[in-house]
């Protein structure tokens, strides 16, 4: 009678919660609200589980703390957020060391490497507003979508150094001891993409991120690269006036910070989309597919917005009327053509960073 | 259980250390295994020698360097300092309020490690830590120069902070067990304070000198949190890169790496022990 998760066949049957709703629908390997007849019922569904784990979602970034509680005001289902500040890695280490649990991850926000090495985790979903997500940012069967992206920016105090206008400026004198990269390269995708808006305003490419590890290693000779890991408490202390980050990230900063402001350098435009993917393990499965139908739903894409992120559905929001108008036309202007690295230009840069990383700002 | 009239296998007596078996086996014997084939194994699975060639990396190289300038630096300072300041105490009367409170204190600040200990240096010299301002302020120096806090030199004085009140602790008791009596011995033999020191008191203080040594060294050796906190560019300890092996967004597949790294700490760990032995026999001999 209980029809057990196909994807879980592996683990120990025992163990294996039911994860059949009360109208017969297995929400395991629902693709669609349509499957468990139509979003009343996805939601009746989720509330019964009651519960919906996220993991490595900082309430600061891209606007999380306010997302989580939207959720849990709206679907009265309790969210349990585990390791905020964790890495995209840690997220897919918590779901294989948990596996089986009810404390394993529902839904996972990844980086670009990390999402694509691990496709054979995800459970294929398509949300109801699955036609405004242009196709390059969608896995075909909905293994995993793009959920917002940004451009790598800088982000500084204005009432502490000149005005940014390129990337060269933080060569100058003014900046010593102050220009902070939001991680190691060698770990972090935003201090990556850091390297490679570096490299690309200095004439590599997405091919080539030696002139951007090169800049990095003159600066730190130079004085002026900080080596503390930037976030929104440094950026409040002062502890990091020069952050090179995701443009998101420098709007939160800006919250708090009246004279933080952030630019997108038009020598170096390079942009970067999360991926949000569905655990196929996951212990509340329905909570987990009405979680994306929430974040893909205009109002979870507003609040990411409102976060500073551009969500994926932006342009066709835009257009169909339904966006913020105010936050979306406040966002850092961008002029040229992005760059978004491959994952294969990603591994190769990610092998040169690990080989000469440590040396460039030792 | 109550067994035949012989009782010649008798477990009861050992039954008592089946919990520290148990534990043992979980937290010691366990993991090292899985370290140790993980060390030799790819991410399929299959046996492999690709990780123990990824030591010799120049990253992984200069990381083994790191930790081992750190550990045995640390150590040392640790340990003289820490000698030192244990001989000081003892000196003091026994009821003297002053020593008790110097043990009291050195028996928390051994413990102060870890997240905490990092912020409270970065809050002290940091950037713009309290410090490094009120330096700035009054002297026009700059203290905190081009980061030197967030990389090995920083580590060696934050890690100093923890060694020194831990070699207080571990070495006080060697100091306390020298008895006056030898002492009085010595002298009536004619000893000066010199002989005394050279023939007597640190023949005896060696070995528990040289084992503390040891525990400082590994203490610092495996230390990671305050690394974790302090040093987020570069790894420039080997606890740093087996973080990166297992958590980067950008390096994927290293799982084993961390493992073959692991498994390279415990080597140095085996041979730091036996040396450690062999030091102790030389040490020890006469006392037999």
């Amino acid at each position: 009678m209980a029809t057990l998760a196909a994807a879980a066949g592996c683990a120990a049957p025992e163990k294996e919660s039911d994860t059949t709703t009360e109208s017969g629908v297995d929400a395991a390997s629902a693709t669609s609200a349509e499957d468990f007849g139509g979003m009343d019922e996805l939601v009746k569904a989720a509330q019964d589980e009651g519960t919906l784990n996220v993991i490595a979602l900082p309430p600061d970034w891209a606007n999380y703390g306010e997302v989580i509680s939207t959720f849990e005001d709206k679907y009265d289902i309790e969210v349990s957020s585990d390791q905020p500040d964790a890495a995209s890695q840690d997220e897919i280490n918590a779901a294989n060391d948990l596996k089986g649990t009810d404390r394993a991850p529902d839904v996972f926000d990844l980086g670009q490497s990390v999402a694509l090495a691990n496709t054979d985790l995800f459970a294929p979903y398509q949300v109801e507003t699955w036609d405004d997500i242009p196709d390059e940012f969608k896995d075909p069967d909905g293994t995993w979508v793009n959920d917002y992206g940004g451009y790598m920016s800088i982000g500084y105090d204005s009432s502490v150094v000149p005005d940014v206008t390129s990337v060269a400026d933080l060569m100058k004198p003014e900046f010593k001891g102050k220009v902070a990269l939001n991680g190691d390269p060698t770990q972090a995708g935003a201090a990556f993409s850091g390297v490679m808006m570096a490299a690309i305003a200095n004439g590599g490419s997405a091919d080539d991120i030696a002139p951007g590890v090169d800049f990095f290693a003159d600066l730190k000779k130079a004085g002026n690269f900080l080596t503390v890991d930037p976030d929104s408490t440094t950026i409040e202390q002062g502890t990091t006036p020069v952050v090179i980050d995701w443009d998101y990230l420098g709007a939160a900063a800006a919250a708090n910070v009246d004279t933080w402001k952030t630019v997108v350098p038009e020598e170096a435009v390079v942009a970067g989309y999360y991926f949000q993917a569905i655990n196929a393990d996951a212990p509340h499965p329905a909570a987990a597919r009405l979680w994306q139908e929430f974040l893909y739903s205009d109002e979870g894409q507003n609040l990411w917005l409102k976060g500073g992120a551009r969500p994926v559905r932006g342009d066709a929001m835009a257009e169909a009327g339904t966006i913020d108008e105010e936050l979306w036309g406040a966002l850092p202007e961008v002029t040229g053509e992005p760059v978004i690295p491959t994952d294969e230009q990603t591994v190769t840069a990610g092998e040169y960073l690990a080989a000469n990383w440590s040396k460039a700002i030792r | 259980m109550s067994g035949g009239p012989g009782r010649r296998f008798a477990v009861g007596p050992a039954l008592p250390l089946l919990p520290f078996l148990l534990f043992v086996l979980v937290f010691l014997v366990v993991p090292t295994l899985t370290v140790v084939l993980g060390a030799f194994q790819d991410e399929d699975g299959r046996p492999t020698l690709g990780n123990l060639d990824a030591l010799t990396s120049e990253a992984a190289l200069t990381a083994l360097r790191g930790s081992l300038v750190l550990s045995a630096s640390t150590a040392v300072i640790g340990a003289v300092l820490g000698a030192v300041l244990a001989y000081l105490i003892v000196s003091m009367p026994a009821q003297s309020l002053l020593r008790r409170a110097t043990l009291a204190v050195s028996g928390v600040l051994a413990q102060f490690g870890g997240v905490v200990l990092a912020f409270a240096w970065i809050a002290t010299i940091g950037p713009v830590g309290v410090v490094t301002q009120a330096v700035a302020d009054l002297l026009g120096a700059d203290l905190y120069g081009d980061g030197w806090l967030f990389g090995l030199p920083g580590l060696v004085v934050v890690y100093s902070y923890f060694q020194i009140p831990l070699m207080v602790i571990v070495f006080t008791p060697a100091f306390d067990g020298l008895r006056p009596q030898w002492r009085e011995a010595a002298v009536n033999l004619g000893a000066s304070t010199w002989t005394y020191w050279r023939y007597v008191a640190l023949p005896l203080l060696t070995p528990p000198f040289l084992g503390a040594l040891l525990l400082l060294f590994a203490n610092a050796f495996a230390a990671y949190a305050t690394a974790a906190v302090l040093v987020s560019q570069g790894q420039p300890i080997v606890p740093l890169l087996i973080r990166q092996a297992i958590t980067s967004e950008v390096l994927l597949g290293q799982a084993n790496v961390g493992y073959a790294l692991a498994f390279e700490m415990i080597v140095v760990v085996t041979v730091v022990m036996v040396g450690y032995s062999l030091l102790l026999r030389r040490a020890a001999r006469w006392m037999r």
